[in-house]
């Protein structure tokens, strides 16, 4: 039925991330009950009445039954459902397990397990309050606009030969990058508590994403707006002529990732293509944790070694 | 005749008037056939009997707020000589699929009507109504003067419907499909306009998908001399923009189709010839994908535009600002948030003459990265932009200082609408409520008639909005308020309420009902996921008998739960084409 359709993500963190919210501020939410007089007051003979029939007598009122409709399950969240920030929080939405709101705020910084909010799970029906016309038409378009923060020479290449070209390309009617399949995967810094998502299949090589990375990451200005650094107006990406800190293992962090079986990995030892089809997530380091894990090779040899995966 | 009007308009005073009570209609039509603000109209209809009949008469339009409000019997024997209605059905919240599809608001039993009393109909502009392929076609062999189809955020209804109007409608002048629920089946509808056809002036087809025959439209928009809007959709090509354009030098209002195509050198050298043709247009949108590279194609055509959309161009703060350098005149701009508080900057240093500015999110579901639009842009347009007076704002932090210091900037907001995508978020700084925020907008803009609010707002902020803003006619609430009291304030405290839309906020029975007899000097009321009750609304619909009270039950709610609650007036009496799911008390 339309209306219904919080897309399930099972977690219930919902009330845990609404509680760090909250300042000591009683003011929002409290789950008054006035505003909800008890029933029987209002039941003084009352049936249903249409409209129009206005002098309906009052006479024995009688309750009409609706149809029940089963047990309950993935109901509309309902202001009851919002723990208040203060203590006072009303019991968390237990009945309706396959729907949560996840709103930290992002400003405040809030912790959140890296595990807990997969995006799907955190929309509530309705909002923001875009017309679904338009949430259909962006759709595409954010893919795409992600994957060009990502690969900005790629673009400005092509469209600067393209121009230059006497050749007629002909029309295609893609986006600006050729259709591909992009594979995000999240990435997180130990020490930052907000994480970053890279499109794997943009980057061609461990190079680019370790460049990638420290650009999002280990740069100064880039922590608060990764992408002025890699995009200027004019398209051109400044790009680091330093080696890469995060593969040669001289920088304090080290580049992980989860594979496909829960192991952590250090990034490098294997094809580039092999990584990409059991890569996970990423996670940067700090060295003094990363140990236990494979030691590197050399960058320079070549990687024949093939990692048991 | 004439010696008689001159009397008329020389003898203002009633007295002279009520003597002249056997007055000629047809002098008094005359005269009030030109009052066209439908305001004006009520108003001088309820001044007496002849002039209540002579209004009748020389009505030529109607507009219907909400179309369940009235019956179109009553509609068309009070009105026999309209040509142009518009029509507005679903609540608002339906745009975000709140309503259920099968809810109504079908537009076929008034085209039944119509076609019987008003067989000259020559316009119909509908929004957020049902109307399928079938009454599409019903209207087209109906209404043989017909001339004017706009439907925006309709659905029901297939690119046939369209086929159907484009045969059959001999007198077509405008055809505009806007943001609809479409069954887009192909481009088929567009090859549907006769040959010999030649008087389209507004085509707009945004909306639809589909490829449509590029050599078709050529031909149609060469014929058609007297086309001044063309909005095409995504299917045309850079490259085939220019072939359209040389045909239309003449178009008013612009909207091109897909900006990214690669480009050689002479195709861009054609695209920029084409568009220096152009010096007519004031409304440029479309744009989707666009390649900044290409914009400067577009900057001649700039010079005298008035509203630019570019709320498909996912453009870069920079990019943006290079394009309005070249858009002085720019009265109205829609934009997405990836051109970020940089990019709003450069909208306050190169748009001085701004009156409305809507910036939309990319992925409003996108919580990790932090993108878009914050506080800072916001206050660095309203420091340019002294005439800004509409501004429709999402972003993801805001701060109640920023809101104060906009609305000092610009006191004359008549809507001010924004959307911290977070519901319950508070200042940003402070992590206090945005109470303030929203006090300072009604304190300061006297002249404001729409408020949308967000952010963790307690009940001091509807206290705020009943106290000040006295000339609110449209509220929109979600996630907001503390108890009861809210809703209270703003039901006893603005006057001129029309609209009040709320989700999602603990307002229950007691709020409800303290605004029964507001409710009938009110278009509607909305009310969902709120903490009304069955028995709540049972009374309401009891007490006020002009009002229909509509609820809709989610599947496995509370019994005693009315979910969602929908009262409006009406003169026509409960309808009788709702759903199973709508129960009408």
């Amino acid at each position: 039925m339309q209306g219904v359709g919080i897309s399930g993500g099972g977690e219930g963190s919902a009330s845990g991330s609404m509680s760090t919210v909250s300042r000591e501020d009683n003011l929002v939410l409290s789950s008054e009950d006035s505003s909800c007089p008890d029933e029987t007051e209002l039941e003084l003979g009352l049936g249903l009445s249409l409209c129009g029939g206005g002098g309906g007598g009052g006479g024995g009122g009688f309750r009409v039954k609706q149809a029940s409709r089963g047990g309950q399950y993935a109901r509309i969240l309902t202001a009851k459902d919002f723990p208040s920030s203060s203590s006072s929080s009303s019991p968390s939405s237990s009945s309706s397990a396959s729907s949560s709101l996840s709103r930290a705020n992002v400003t405040a910084g809030v912790k959140r397990n890296a595990d807990s909010v997969a995006n799907s799970s955190s929309q509530v029906v309705g909002w923001p309050p875009i017309r679904a016309y338009r949430m259909n038409s962006m759709a595409n378009q954010a893919k795409t606009i992600a994957t060009e923060r990502f690969n900005p020479t790629f673009d400005k290449n092509e469209s600067k030969n393209a121009v230059a070209e006497k050749n007629n390309i002909g029309c295609y009617k893609d986006s600006g990058n050729a259709k591909r399949s992009s594979l995000f995967v999240k990435v997180n810094m130990d020490g930052t508590l907000i994480g970053r998502k890279v499109d794997l299949n943009s980057l061609g090589s461990y190079e680019t994403l370790a460049k990638t990375l420290e650009a999002m990451f280990l740069r100064p200005t880039s922590s608060m707006d990764p992408r002025r650094t890699i995009v200027h107006e004019n398209g051109i990406m400044t790009e680091a002529t330093r080696p890469s800190k995060l593969l040669d293992g001289s920088a304090e962090f080290v580049l992980t990732y989860e594979d496909k079986e829960g192991d952590w990995m250090l990034v490098g030892d294997v094809p580039w293509g092999m990584f990409l089809s059991s890569v996970k997530r990423l996670r940067i380091m700090r060295k003094s944790e990363a140990t236990g894990l494979a030691p590197r090779i050399e960058r320079g040899n070549e990687r024949s070694r093939s990692k048991p995966i | 005749m004439e010696s008689e009007l001159k009397r008329f308009r020389n003898s203002p005073n009633s007295e002279e008037l009520t003597r002249r009570s056997s007055f000629p209609d047809e002098v008094i039509e005359r005269v009030l056939s030109l009052f066209k603000s439908h305001k004006d109209r009520s108003a001088v209809s309820l001044v007496c009997k002849d002039w209540y009949n002579a209004e009748r008469w020389s009505r030529t339009h109607v507009f219907i707020g909400n179309c369940y409000s009235v019956s179109p019997e009553i509609v068309a024997r009070r009105f026999p000589n309209i040509r142009s209605v518009t029509l507005k059905g679903k609540p608002r919240f339906s745009d975000f699929n709140l309503v259920p599809l099968n809810w109504g608001a079908d537009i076929h039993a008034w085209l039944v009507v119509f076609a019987d009393e008003c067989p000259f109909l020559e316009e119909l502009r509908l929004k957020r109504m049902t109307i399928s392929d079938e009454s599409l076609e019903f209207l087209s062999v109906s209404f043989p003067n017909f001339k004017s189809l706009s439907l925006l955020s309709c659905d029901g209804f297939s690119t046939n419907g369209l086929s159907a109007i484009a045969t059959h409608c001999k007198n077509l002048i405008e055809l505009d499909i806007q943001e609809n629920g479409i069954d887009d089946r192909g481009g088929s509808w567009l090859s549907c306009f006769p040959e010999s056809f030649t008087l389209l002036e507004v085509l707009n087809f945004a909306n639809l998908t589909s490829d449509i025959n590029f050599d078709v439209l050529e031909r149609l928009v060469s014929r058609c001399k007297s086309l001044r809007v063309l909005k095409v959709n995504q299917s045309i090509s850079l490259e085939q923009l220019p072939r359209l354009l040389v045909h239309a030098p003449q178009l008013t209002e612009l909207g091109t189709g897909s900006f990214s195509q690669q480009l050689t050198f002479p195709q861009y050298e054609e695209l920029e010839s084409a568009f220096s043709s152009c010096n007519n247009i004031h409304t440029l949108s479309g744009l989707w994908d666009v390649k900044a590279i290409y914009l400067p194609a577009l900057y001649s055509a700039c010079t005298n535009l008035t509203f630019l959309n570019l709320s498909y161009a996912a453009l870069q703060g920079g990019e943006l600002a290079k394009l309005l350098r070249h858009c002085p005149r720019l009265q109205r701009l829609w934009v997405m948030d990836t051109v970020e508080d940089k990019g709003l900057e450069a909208v306050g240093l190169n748009c001085p003459l701004l009156e409305e500015l809507r910036v939309f999110p990319l992925d409003p579901y996108d919580e990790e990265i932090a993108h878009g639009v914050t506080e800072a842009g916001f206050i660095a347009v309203s420091c340019f932009c002294p005439r800004l007076h509409y501004v429709l704002y999402f972003c993801r932090q805001m701060t109640n200082a920023a809101v104060a210091t906009v609305v000092q900037n610009c006191p004359n907001f008549t809507h001010f609408r924004l959307c911290i995508m977070n519901p319950r978020q508070p200042d940003c700084t402070t992590g206090e409520p945005m109470d303030e925020a929203f006090g300072a907008v009604v304190k300061t803009c006297t002249k404001l008639q729409r408020l949308s609010v967000s952010g963790l707002l307690t009940d001091l902020t509807f206290e705020y909005i009943g106290k000040y803003a006295k000339n609110l006619e449209t509220l929109s609430v979600a996630f907001a308020g503390s108890s009861d009291w809210g809703m209270q304030c703003v039901l006893e405290g603005c006057p001129k309420l029309r609209k009040l839309e709320i989700r999602d906020c603990p307002f229950g029975n007691k709020a409800l009902l303290s605004g029964l007899e507001k409710y009938e000097s009110m278009r509607s009321l909305w009310m969902s996921a709120c903490n009304v009750t069955m028995n709540g609304c049972r009374l309401l619909a009891r007490v006020m008998p002009r009002l229909n009270v509509e609820v809709m039950k989610e599947d496995g709610s509370d019994d005693s739960q009315a979910d969602k609650v929908y009262v409006y007036r009406s003169v026509a009496g409960p309808r009788r084409d709702a759903p199973p799911s709508v129960q009408t008390l």
